[in-house]
């Protein structure tokens, strides 16, 4: 059966068709819907995971219990899971298991763009990369194979470009497969200095064994059309190439990427005239090609960073310029994405934003979106939970030096803070910070496009589960001065920003409201009665035009230029009221849908 | 035959990924090769998006580069404008003439631009249509992705697909005969 499917469906197809029982993962953009497609199979227990590292173990886990797993997370997830990565490559497997680090040559949704590829080399974990949504299903039921017969996890990179592109993919049914019986083991699962050494020699002798493999396996295949341009390449730089090629090259298309098929690669290269190295970000296969002797064209030529889409090629190769017909530059006004009509977050940057006195250490997610203006919030961010351990670390820096001009606030979401806000919170209680920390609870991990998460009372398959109340982990992280409030309230928001910022000792603020896009549950509905079952109009007579209220940021807010009144968009606006507040002349009114 | 290319752009909570799902989907079941390609993730809070949509014999890249598209949907005035360049010397594009202004012209830190019909319908062959108004007409703004995919369908000289089908199959029960109707107004507006 045919079906038009994404990368990341096919790779859930291939992970049930090849008989996994466990999947884990958490979201990140662009792997997200990997986990959400698994989940829609009932044939395998799939669970969101607090964090990366806590999936990658889970499935690891499950692995040495005796079924197949796989976990899925995006390219700087990895850096989360890299601790038990590698010494889960020491340690083998039982049932086969693969770990799907989705890339992003480009940056579309990401802090960096860092290769992945490199940890497959780092780690000492061989690797596949599919080129498109066909390959993705067929080369994940490969790697389950491959990790029982060679003994390994298999790390298994998707960039941007495969996860979300749709192509055809021959589907097939599920074949179950016999789980592994599990038996006690301690030189096999326990990497202890004495039993560790065996372990690395064992590594050692499957990578061996592996090479073979690469230079036999037909996942790297040579498409002879007879000419002096060899292109090696992999991933969708390969369907680049061959776009912008066609037959006037011959091709060897690497899938399984490491180890690199060196045989097979040596034997492509004789009577070529030139060979082209096609692959994104770093030159990884073209340093190794080169360092075996074999001269080839890569990086000197091409781009390193961005993707390697085929106009870059024909630029940067054939030296093609293609004409375009191009609109009038001053015309086109940027459309930066921007916080929702009706997000709870708006409140707090709105009120953040209007203070000099802070220095604001945010985090991943929407709230990224607090350094824009109208807001100009935010000052820093690193990475996950960074906001709560880079504020102290900013902190202690202004306690050191005796600046008292400014005063850190640490922000971020209620699932980063399940992610790993946790363990930084404990450092400022800890080592005796005085930082305020806003945990921005809308009740859904919301940029990845809603994803239950262990506040939200449902789990993965949407299944009732236990809530952790994010208030008793903070007070159990020895928080004192702890407050809820509701951040479409503008004068709450204000006072405890004041009074966090003025207790002696760390302080947290938790605002609770849910995500504007989150479908509510019956819970919600229970504690949320008014969400989003208004909308606001601004009494013309009253408004003197001054725009005070197009501080909020908010996309359903129109401004008449000609008669100079604000206006609003009733279909857009959800009466969260929060221009509402910051009118001063009291022109715009609530009222009930 | 040739690759066609297609690129429909938007902002985001347009509809734009649901008219590309059923292009691909009927595109495929006429015995195409077809690959679409999205990016999604932060765009989808108000920023612009697009889905890139090609077809043949054998489809390569999921990519579409600047100066190929065959014809450009734009449901959104000024995303035709910045994607303009994306069009082949001989392209075509459907503009519906909505207007969704960006941030900046919320806070009013710009003025949304003027004149932005005129200078696309100056420099290349452009139908422009009043999609959002005719899907009120037929009594929901949410059918506009549909009667622009029809346009396009038109144009394309897709015609023969049965369309029909491939909207009852993959709309909601209840909105199956809404967007029919609107396929064969896109259709007939072009």
């Amino acid at each position: 059966m045919k079906k038009l499917l994404t990368g990341n469906e096919a790779i859930a197809r291939g992970a049930w068709e090849a008989g996994v029982k466990y999947a884990t993962a958490y979201p990140g953009t662009p792997s997200t819907e990997i986990l959400e497609n698994v989940a829609t199979y009932d044939e395998i227990v799939s669970e969101w995971a607090p964090n990366e590292k806590v999936a990658l173990e889970a499935a690891a886990g499950a692995c040495i219990g005796g079924v197949r797993s796989l976990c899925s997370m995006k390219h700087v997830g990895l850096n989360v899971a890299a601790d038990p990565l590698f010494t889960f490559a020491c340690l083998g497997v039982n049932a086969g298991a693969v770990v799907v680090t989705a890339d992003e040559p480009g940056m579309f949704s990401s802090q960096n763009e860092q290769d992945n590829r490199n940890y497959a080399r780092h780690a000492k974990v061989c690797m596949f990369e599919p080129s498109d949504s066909q390959e993705a299903k067929d080369m994940i039921k490969e790697a389950y194979t491959v990790s029982e017969e060679y003994d390994m996890p298999v790390l298994f990179r998707m960039t941007t470009r495969v996860c979300h592109s749709k192509s055809i993919v021959e589907c097939q049914d599920r074949k179950e497969v016999a789980d592994k019986p599990y038996e006690k083991d301690i030189k096999k699962y326990c990497p202890l200095p004495a039993f560790a050494k065996g372990m690395q020699v064992k590594l050692a002798n499957n990578f061996k064994q592996l090479e073979t493999y690469s230079n036999t396996t037909p996942f790297n295949y040579i498409e002879d059309n007879k000419s002096e341009i060899g292109i090696i390449g992999s991933g969708v730089a390969f369907r680049y190439a061959k776009e912008v090629y066609g037959d006037k090259a011959s091709y060897l298309k690497i899938g399984f990427t490491y180890p690199l098929p060196m045989v097979k690669i040596a034997e492509f290269a004789k009577n070529k005239k030139t060979i082209y190295v096609f692959e994104e970000n770093d030159p990884i296969m073209e340093k190794e090609i080169k360092a075996a002797g074999i001269a080839c064209i890569g990086k000197e030529k091409l781009p390193t960073m961005g993707e390697l889409t085929p106009d870059r090629i024909r630029k940067a190769l054939l030296n093609e310029e293609v004409s375009t017909i191009q609109p009038n530059p001053e015309m086109i006004l940027p459309r930066p994405p921007a916080f929702c009509a009706g997000c709870p977050h708006r409140g707090a940057f709105y009120e953040l934003g209007r203070r000099k006195d802070l220095m604001i250490f945010s985090d991943i997610g929407c709230y990224s979106l607090g350094l824009m203006p109208p807001y100009n919030a935010t000052d820093a961010m690193i990475c996950m939970g960074a906001s709560i351990s880079g504020g102290h670390g900013v902190q202690k820096a202004f306690d050191i030096k005796g600046d008292y001009s400014k005063k850190v606030v640490s922000i971020l979401g209620d699932s980063t803070f399940f992610h790993s806000g946790i363990t930084s919170l404990m450092n400022v209680v800890y080592n005796k910070s005085n930082t305020l920390t806003i945990i921005l609870d809308n009740r859904i991990t919301g940029m990845t496009g809603h994803q239950q998460n262990p506040g939200t009372g449902f789990d993965l398959k949407g299944e009732e589960a236990p809530i952790i109340d994010i208030e008793a982990m903070v007070k159990a992280c020895g928080v004192k001065e702890l407050i809820s409030i509701d951040p479409n309230n503008l004068e709450m928001m204000n006072d405890a920003i004041e009074w966090g910022l003025n207790v002696e000792g760390p302080a947290v603020i938790i605002t609770r409201w849910p995500c504007v896009l989150k479908k509510l549950s019956n819970l919600d509905k229970d504690e949320f009665p008014s969400a989003f079952k208004n909308f606001c109009t601004v009494d013309v007579e009253k408004c003197v035009g001054c725009k005070k209220c197009l501080k909020s940021g908010c996309p359903a807010l129109a401004f008449d230029t000609v008669n100079k009144k604000s206006g609003i968009l009733k279909e857009t606006c959800v009466g969260c009221g929060v221009c509402a507040q910051i009118c001063p002349k009291q022109a715009i009114e609530v009222e009930a849908r | 035959m040739e690759t066609k290319n297609i690129v429909l752009v938007g902002v985001g909570g347009q509809g734009t990924i649901t008219a590309a799902k059923l292009l691909t989907t009927g595109l495929m079941e006429a015995g195409f090769d077809v690959k679409m390609s999205e990016i999604h993730g932060m765009s989808q809070r108000g920023g612009s998006v697009s889905s890139l949509v090609r077809y043949g014999d054998n489809v390569q890249s999921p990519v579409i580069e600047i100066g190929s598209a065959d014809i450009i949907v734009a449901f959104e005035k000024l995303e035709g404008l910045r994607s303009m360049e994306y069009l082949k010397p001989k392209g075509k594009m459907v503009v519906n003439d909505t207007e969704i202004s960006p941030l900046s012209v919320v806070i009013g830190t710009n003025a949304y631009p003027e004149g932005i019909l005129e200078e696309i319908k100056s420099k290349i062959d452009c139908r422009v249509m009043s999609a959002s108004k005719m899907a009120e007409a037929l009594g929901n703004n949410k059918v506009t992705n549909v009667i622009l995919l029809g346009s396009v369908i038109k144009l394309m000289g897709l015609t023969e697909i049965d369309w029909e089908s491939i909207i009852s199959k993959n709309v909601k029960e209840k909105f199956i005969d809404i967007n029919i109707k609107a396929l064969h107004a896109g259709m007939d507006a072009a």
